[in-house]
């Protein structure tokens, strides 16, 4: 009995703990809250670094391969729920862990006190996108995606305005729509293959005969189809940008990973199954994932208002994702999942950027904060008014000098990083994807795709940098209807800190790749994650 | 038992499928929790139907598995019960705060044209 085996529940455990203990403090006790939730942001950090270097080779004896196991209550892999870390799911988790802190932090300035529970709900997301990351159970995970909704739904609503509530409207109908397909696929999963365990059921699959065949195919197929409405793929993402648009800006930022639970989801089924089983992976994926982008982009095009643009951002980065594991994913992996990094880090720059941008306008400062989207929470939650009034120069913290100046830089950057043009992470990433496709199709998959995929890259690239540079023209240059806003350094320090850890990316980007080969290279043998899952039933089968 | 079972599930389906299309917010929830029956029924058939038969192994003697129902799909149904409650409890609360802010149960919170 050693302390690492009860490392990978630590992820869920914190925030979870974390959530529980701060709704014994009643709304107005700030500072207990905001230290519990700096604790379980630091702690889930921590573990998640941890969780990154015993996956990795520097420490073979602890986890022959890489591959960690943990069976909750002690029951054995098919029959009781396993939580499983490899090194994606390790990189996940220090994706997530690395954008909730600056969103804490930077919730901290205003957003917070616009609604009630606004911590708790926040740490209860987080405990369930580390969930999905970690569990090797198809319900487990449907369990967490739940967990992640229902703490994005209240999240949604914070700081309720009409339009946030309209949204929040939409978003319930179309993912609770999207869970009940999931428990379809998972219940026809079962049925053909009596099993729940996502290693069991990919060792299960080859064995498939008759009739069984046909449902576990249909299974799979409805189980893509809610994951991809929770990735965003055409035509299952008309939801996300009146969402992510109505969202409050830390929201919206924390919601860019919430997106790539589908991505994950998708790649960690399609990859276990050996990216054979449309439409988890293959041709349906791919073009599936080439319509997602091109409606990204023309959405990127048309959009005037940034936080728009930004959410057509997500769908773009998820379409990228999804058209790399469909296109002969072997030497797309890698690459894909740098891409990963810096497209889920950037878009959440973008949105904590938005919500400083939005300040400039006085109209904006008008309709977003009047005191009339107040009373719906407050008087439902019968919370009292809080101390303070939620006047816009409420904010809490030292305001930092020149804030146009760096309003300006942190636009410029972060239209650079989104976009993928150089010196930052993005650039690495789209290259590295490019090089993927020139590999994939010498070893020949078709060149018709790899080139249509190639055009969407970059045209992306190109559509992102032309709209962001429009509004950007609009926000900085034209001097009517503008205000200088007064900027704290808890919201611009964030801000900063996402870029920068983008540049670290950059910087370091040959150890990070090397690191993500191999978490793909992983991926692309299932058998070792079924042998590290299944070791116990394997050794006990007569 | 297993026909009439499926078009139970079929009817549910397609009543909630079509009360989810309409455009008054009360519909659209009336038809979530008919397609949420739905659902927790079809988990509930995954296991297969067996009638007069336990899902605990009771004694020691019979250990056929034949002789017993299929305790997963329960336990699952439970979870799905549990969670699609709170779910739509939760769509019921949104569903009156648009009706209190727009003053309208359309869907869109405005109504469409006529």
């Amino acid at each position: 009995m050693n302390l690492w085996q009860h490392l990978p529940v630590l992820p869920i455990l914190i925030p979870l703990a974390a959530a529980a203990t701060m709704l014994l403090f009643a709304e107005p006790q700030r500072t207990p809250r905001l230290a519990l939730a700096f604790a379980s942001g630091l702690g889930q950090l921590a573990a998640a670094a941890t969780l990154l270097y015993l996956t990795s080779d520097a420490v073979p004896q602890i986890w022959a391969q890489g591959i960690g196991t943990y069976t909750i209550g002690g029951w054995r892999a098919p029959f009781g729920i396993v939580l499983v870390v490899d090194r994606l799911s390790a990189l996940m988790l220090a994706l997530n862990a690395l954008l909730a802190l600056p969103v804490l932090v930077y919730s901290i300035a205003r957003s917070d006190r616009l609604g009630v529970y606004y911590h708790p709900l926040l740490q209860f997301l987080l405990m369930g996108v580390n969930g999905a990351f970690l569990t090797g159970d198809v319900f487990n995970l449907f369990v967490f995606f739940e967990i992640v909704l229902a703490a994005s739904y209240a999240l949604l609503l914070h700081g309720a305005a009409a339009q946030r509530v309209k949204a929040a409207l939409h978003f319930i109908v179309v993912n609770l729509s999207a869970s009940f397909a999931f428990l379809l696929g998972i219940a026809m999963l079962y049925s053909a293959l009596g099993t729940l365990n996502m290693a069991d059921i990919a060792a299960r699959w080859p064995e498939l005969q008759g009739g069984n065949v046909g449902i576990a195919h249909a299974g799979a197929a409805i189980l893509a189809i809610a994951f991809l409405v929770k990735a965003a793929g055409w035509p299952l993402n008309f939801w996300l940008p009146a969402t992510y648009t109505a969202a409050h800006p830390a929201v919206a930022a924390i919601f860019s990973i919430a997106t790539k639970i589908g991505v994950y989801a998708t790649l960690r089924l399609s990859s276990l199954l050996g990216y054979s089983v449309t439409p988890l992976g293959g041709i349906w994926l791919f073009y599936g994932a080439i319509a997602t982008m091109v409606f990204a982009i023309l959405g990127i095009l048309a959009s005037r208002q940034l936080q728009r643009v930004a959410a057509f951002n997500v769908i773009l980065s998820s379409g990228t994702m999804l058209a790399a594991i469909g296109l002969g994913p072997r030497p797309m992996i890698g690459p894909a999942l740098f891409y990963l990094l810096g497209s889920v880090l950037a878009s959440g720059a973008l949105f904590m950027l938005t919500g400083m941008t939005e300040r400039m306008r006085i109209m904006a400062l008008e309709t977003a904060y009047s005191p009339a989207a107040q009373p719906v929470t407050y008087s439902a939650f019968s919370v009292g008014e809080p101390p303070e009034p939620h006047a816009p120069d409420a904010e809490i913290g030292i305001a930092i000098p020149a804030a146009m100046a760096f309003l300006g830089l942190a636009f410029v950057c972060c239209t650079l990083l989104v976009t993928g043009m150089p010196p930052f992470a993005g650039f690495i990433g789209k290259l590295a994807l490019l090089s993927g496709i020139f590999t994939s199709m010498s070893a020949g998959a078709a060149a018709l795709r790899g080139w249509l995929f190639i055009g969407l890259l970059l045209t992306g690239g190109f559509a992102g940098l032309l709209a962001l540079s429009r509004i950007g023209m609009r926000l900085f240059w034209s001097v009517t209807g503008r205000v200088t806003p007064r900027l704290r350094l808890i919201e611009a320090g964030p801000v900063a800190f996402l870029i920068l850890s983008c540049v670290a990316l950059t910087a370091a980007a040959g150890h990070v790749m090397t690191y993500v080969d191999s978490a793909a290279h992983m991926l692309n043998e299932p058998r070792t994650y079924i042998r590290a899952v299944l070791t116990d039933a394997l050794e006990k089968a007569p | 038992m297993e026909i009439v079972y499926a078009l139970v599930l079929g009817i549910l389906t397609a009543s909630g499928t079509w009360l989810l299309l309409r455009p008054r917010t009360f519909q659209v929830l009336l038809g979530l929790s008919l397609l949420s029956y739905a659902v927790n029924l079809f988990i509930f058939a995954a296991g297969g139907l067996v009638i007069d038969a336990p899902p605990i192994i009771t004694g020691v003697g019979t250990s056929d598995p034949g002789h017993f129902a299929d305790p997963l799909p329960q336990s699952l149904v439970l979870t799905a019960i549990v969670i699609g409650f709170a779910t739509t409890a939760l769509s019921l609360v949104v569903l009156l705060a648009l009706r209190g802010l727009t003053g309208t149960d359309h869907v869109d919170g405005q109504e469409g044209e006529p």
